[in-house]
């Protein structure tokens, strides 16, 4: 299609080409229902072919019905070019040097004031031009690695990700963040808390819930804070820097392994699961939760492990699964499978056949549960204990995502079952832990008086 | 009278003001003014326009649930720069803090989940109105999102979309050209603003908004409360349109030629657009004054700088206010204004003169709360001659500069000097681009600089929405009578002009239309139930009952056969106890049924009486009659129509004149 039609389709690509009116054309629209005087705009390729969008003279886009077009007559001609303003980060002695890595989230991002196409902004220019505040905390660097949708990251992003990180560090970086689309940030923070072991600086991770194109957008402070902590802190683990409560306060520092989004929509949608976050970041300070995590160093050196196995699935269960689901992931050749079973770790007994077949031929499979929290029990009842001698392994209080990542990091090493199990279990960064502190699990009930009181008194 | 206030008068006259009762259409034609509205009116939907709160539930501003905190960075526009508004919120540093309480905001008022579904109700109401204001309808909606940096929407945008152009309505002598009718969402209710904080109330937030902008083409204040009023009018008629305090806005544009479009904000009444407009004319023609005054002085505004210096504020303690800066630490600060002599007492509202729009930017910009200036012209001023003195020689300002006194916390001295600097530059060009908050006594205050065009952006979190004939049409099938013919209707039925506004702005043609023809009542005699009758009953209250009522005790009237004189008698008492029974009603007015011969005997009775008792003395015409019906209101009320027994009374009167 002509770049002159740009998203038009069907009958309102015919109506432009009749009366030879173009995108971007200022044009006059006779129509039954009156006339109409704006610029053509582009049409987004996923709307209907019967309207027309035109900007009027106001800022405001309106469509225009095909079928009650008379006339239609360019008056003069307006391309929108829109770019991000640059302006060179400056650099300022005694400040740490951060490396933030992008991945294709639009953390900072500017909207085409016409089109509504959201541009991402990356460099240090232009996130400098829209993040002034950046250069008070570090010594900015940036370098985009990939440009893909947080749902599209997967194993090869991951290992390409882990291995710029390493060499990043042995050059002598200060801190790293990885800008993130926040769907699947958990997802690669615990690929990154495997693949990445031993660190000497912090490696955060951080997005937005609400894009920048917007006043009360969460992105800046994200990246406030992602640069305080990745820049001043001495927390060297791989963690998720977001909101605290949904006000724009604080973000929380959460372990990579056990962080969670749990909201589609809120900004505060990340949480510790099973234990508490490991700080709490202002603008100003870092104020520690925990205390026991992994100091920074200044030697430079880190562990990178870049390897994972792509044929492993996470089976929800849920009751009256049949056994076909579990033959089928057999079947295609998938090694290792991680159940997120109910309660304690359960799953039903009509399975049972599948799971032997699906052992014996080597899949290995870990038992998570689907409440998140808590650990897997199997002892409690005859169905764990059953489900235990027929192979399945109990993966203690790993979250189902997290012993995703690391059944795939680990099958990415070895096949052998006793090794798969030892690496399995030994806990890495916090994913598995000794037991939970009584506040490790905290969902407060609304409605409740004290609860009630609690929200009127802090900002939520 | 000092010499200030004189320069003050002086200038007044100078600009030409005159009181609003004394101004002709020659005086706004000579101003060159123009006027165009932004009528805003809350449609009556049972919920919100993009989430599913309930509507119309407000609150107390201490009756809340939860409060979150927010703060609103300015986005760049399409040519890479920042909006003037939006630099001049980011510049007050504002903290938002928001109240939320669970029956009227969910996760959508604090922008934490994206809108629902457009609310489909809004749209078939609104689309009335349109059709009523003869708007084209667009072929498909596009949400928009309106940036608002000032925190009164938690997104910091609004969604708006437009549902038609290029309407019109008629006024008295012309006709008014709509530019736009469009959807939008409401926004939040300010609680406070103080210093660097400010709250807001979330419940009206949300609530769907219609807002018809209409040309400028109001050549004087009052054609534009005429067509304000038409426009309210007309949107009642739809029967769509919400009703009660804040359910209908204006936003006002004033201009004079060489002037600049000023936008007053958030006007609650009609009745108060003529004072403000024409106060905001002659403030432009003041400024415009200014402006030559200063290019004569000073043709190179480049080359004028302010210059300024921190004063000790212990030395300034025999000043009642400043005694507060010394105590808190804050900083004390003179500056002075070279050739800005006789321009900060020149006038520019009643009671203000241009300092007043220094020490309104110091307000809003560096949110410092008034008062937070002196300045060297005061009307009535709090510093002695002396002191200014002392500060002239301390800045070593010349005889034709002026000077300012502020004080500020430490944190906002950059900017309080560079607004007071800034202003003064502005003087040069004349009237700033400004949104103007207006005062009940007809003034207004600075708001924030008028926002630019580039803050218009689709709203990614929605789709469009299509808008076929057959939508158009079917709504055009329930379409009310045209608000012209209603005034049409009006005049033939002989109600007099001061019914109409409570006639219409209740929407109550229908209602009568209706009663007249099931009750075979005359219009003008309901209307006049209403409109006075009613009206003088409630006040500024909202009836305790609804037309249905009235309708049940038209239905009761009938039945009982009772003449239609007891209705307002009865409405009475019905307004006081809205539940009573209608027989009640009657038991306490005293109502017996009498048969007419009953009440016709009396007549010559009381004739007699009133001869005996001399009372013939009165010399009054109908004086005898006035005294008779007194007498028999009581029986006669609800039995005959007091009219007929007028003229029966009336008759036997003049009967016995005769006899004697």
């Amino acid at each position: 299609m002509l770049d002159i039609f740009k998203g038009y389709k069907g009958r309102a690509l015919e109506v432009l080409k009749s009366f030879q009116a173009r995108v971007w054309g200022d044009t006059t629209v006779e129509t039954t229902r009156g006339k109409f005087q704006g610029i053509i705009l582009p049409r987004s390729e996923n709307d209907d072919d019967k309207h027309i969008v035109i900007k009027l003279i106001t800022g405001y886009n309106v469509g225009i019905d095909v079928d009650t077009i008379l006339e239609m007559k360019e008056t003069g001609y307006k391309e929108a070019h829109y770019k991000i303003p640059e302006r060179e980060f400056p650099f300022t002695e005694g400040l740490p040097k951060v490396k933030l890595f992008g991945t294709g989230g639009t953390i900072a991002s500017r909207l085409d004031y016409r089109t509504g196409a959201v541009i991402p902004a990356f460099s240090p220019g232009e996130l400098y031009g829209a993040v002034p505040e950046l250069a008070d905390i570090c010594n900015l660097d940036t370098e985009k690695l990939f440009a893909v949708f947080s749902e599209n990251m997967g194993p090869e992003q991951y290992k390409k990700l882990a291995i710029s990180i390493g060499e990043e560090i042995k050059k002598g970086i200060d801190g790293i963040i990885i800008g993130h689309g926040t769907d699947t940030m958990h997802h690669t923070a615990a690929a990154m808390s495997y693949m990445l072991q031993n660190l000497p600086v912090p490696v955060i991770m951080v997005g937005s819930q609400r894009s920048s194109d917007r006043p009360s957008s969460d992105a800046a402070l994200n990246l406030m804070h992602a640069a305080k902590a990745a820049g001043h802190s001495d927390i060297a683990e791989v963690m998720v820097n977001m909101f605290g409560p949904t006000s724009d306060e604080y973000a929380l520092l959460h372990q990579g392994t056990r962080v969670r989004k749990m909201h589609s929509s809120y900004r505060s949608t990340f949480r510790t699961i099973g234990d508490t976050p490991i700080a709490m970041v202002t603008r100003d300070e870092i104020i520690p939760i925990k205390t026991d995590y992994n100091k920074r160093r200044t030697d430079c050196k880190v562990d990178v492990y870049p390897y994972f196995e792509e044929r492993v699935a996470i089976a929800y269960y849920y009751p009256n699964m049949h056994p076909d689901i579990i033959d089928a992931l057999t079947d295609n050749g998938y090694k290792g499978i991680v159940i997120a079973g109910t309660g304690l770790g359960h799953i039903n007994k009509p399975l049972y056949p599948a799971i032997r077949r699906a052992v014996e031929k080597g899949v290995h499979i870990y038992m998570t549960v689907q409440t998140l929290w808590g650990f897997v029990h199997m002892f409690v009842y005859d169905t764990g204990r059953d489900l235990m001698s027929m192979g399945i392994v109990p993966g203690e209080n790993l979250l189902p995502e997290v012993a995703y990542i690391k059944l795939g990091w680990v099958l990415g090493q070895t096949t052998d079952p006793e090794e798969v199990k030892r690496l399995m279990l030994t806990p890495v960064a916090g994913d598995i832990t000794d037991g939970e502190p009584y506040n490790g699990y905290l969902i407060f009930q609304g409605g409740i008086p004290e609860v009630e009181e609690f929200i009127r008194k802090y900002h939520k | 009278m000092n010499k200030w206030e004189e320069n003050w008068q002086k200038t007044r006259k100078q600009v030409g003001w005159v009181a609003l009762k004394d101004a002709t259409p020659e005086t706004y034609q000579k101003l060159g003014f123009k006027c165009g509205l932004e009528v805003h009116q809350q449609l009556d939907t049972k919920k919100k326009l993009f989430c599913r709160c309930a509507t119309g539930i407000y609150h107390d501003f201490d009756n809340y649930d939860a409060e979150i905190v927010r703060h609103m960075r300015p986005t760049l526009s399409e040519l890479g720069e920042y909006d003037g508004t939006a630099l001049m919120e980011f510049k007050t540093k504002k903290q938002i803090i928001y109240r939320i309480k669970n029956d009227s905001a969910c996760t959508y008022e604090v922008d934490d989940t994206p809108p629902f579904l457009f609310n489909e109700e809004a749209l078939s109401h609104a689309m009335q109105i349109a059709l009523l204001l003869k708007m084209n309808i667009v072929g498909e909606l596009h949400i928009t999102r309106k940036q608002y940096l000032d925190g009164s929407i938690p997104t910091g945008f609004q969604r708006t979309t437009i549902l038609g152009i290029e309407g019109e309505i008629p006024i008295s002598n012309k006709k008014i050209r709509i530019i736009q009718f469009s959807i939008e969402e409401d926004s939040c209710r300010e609680v406070s603003d103080i210093r660097h904080t400010r709250i807001y109330y979330t419940d009206r937030l949300g609530m769907p908004l219609c807002e018809t902008v209409t040309y400028p083409d109001m050549l004087t204040p009052l054609e534009a409360a005429e067509a304000g009023q038409y426009i309210r009018f007309l949107a009642r008629s739809s029967g769509k349109a919400r009703t009660g305090i804040g359910a209908a806005r204006q936003d006002v544009n004033v201009s004079v030629t060489g002037g600049t479009r000023v936008e007053i904000k958030g006007v609650a009444h009609i009745k108060w657009i003529p004072k403000l407009t024409h106060n905001e004319a002659f403030r432009q023609k003041a400024l415009l004054d200014i402006k030559q005054k200063l290019n004569k002085l000073i043709p190179e505004p480049a080359k004028w700088n302010t210059s300024w210096i921190e004063l000790h504020a212990d030395k300034w303690k025999h000043i009642p206010i400043l005694k507060r800066v010394a105590k808190e630490g804050w900083k004390l600060v003179a500056i002075n204004l070279p050739a800005f002599k006789n321009i900060l007492s020149f006038f520019t509202q009643p009671g203000k003169c241009f300092a007043d729009e220094l020490s309104d930017r110091l307000k809003v910009i560096a949110c410092l709360e008034k008062p937070n200036m002196f300045h060297s012209e005061e009307l009535n001023p709090a510093i002695n001659e002396e002191d200014w003195q002392k500060i002239n020689d301390l800045l070593k300002s010349k005889a034709k500069d002026a000077q300012i006194l502020l004080w500020t916390p430490v944190e906002d001295l950059k900017t309080a000097v560079e607004t007071i600097s800034e202003r003064c530059q502005l003087a040069w060009e004349g009237v700033p681009n400004e949104t103007r908050k207006s005062l009940s006594n007809g003034t207004t205050v600075f708001e924030r600089v008028l926002p630019g065009p580039d803050r218009m952006y689709p709203d990614t979190d929605s789709a469009p929405i299509p808008i076929t004939d057959e939508v158009i049409e079917s709504a055009r099938k329930l379409l009310p009578v045209d608000l012209q013919d209603r005034l049409k209707q009006l005049k033939k039925w002989n109600v007099p002009q001061d019914a109409y506004t409570y006639i219409l702005r209740n929407n109550l043609m229908p209602v009568i239309e209706q009663m007249s023809a099931g009750f075979d009542l005359s219009p003008k005699f309901l209307a006049l139930l209403y409109a006075h009758t009613l009206k003088s009953m409630q006040g500024s209250g909202p009836l305790p009952f609804g037309n249905d009522r009235i309708v049940d005790l038209l239905k009761f009237i009938k039945k009982r056969s009772l003449a239609i004189d007891i209705l307002p008698e009865m409405l009475k008492i019905l307004f006081r106890n809205p539940n009573m029974t209608f027989s009640s009603i009657l038991d306490v007015i005293g109502y017996k049924q009498a048969e007419v011969i009953e009440i016709y005997d009396n007549v010559s009775t009381l004739i007699m009486m009133f001869s005996k008792f001399k009372l013939k003395k009165v010399a009054r015409p109908g004086a005898e009659a006035d005294w008779i019906m007194g007498r028999l209101h009581k029986l006669a009320l609800g039995n005959v129509p007091l009219k007929e027994v007028r003229t029966k009374v009336e008759a036997a009167i003049a009967a016995e004149v005769k006899h004697a």
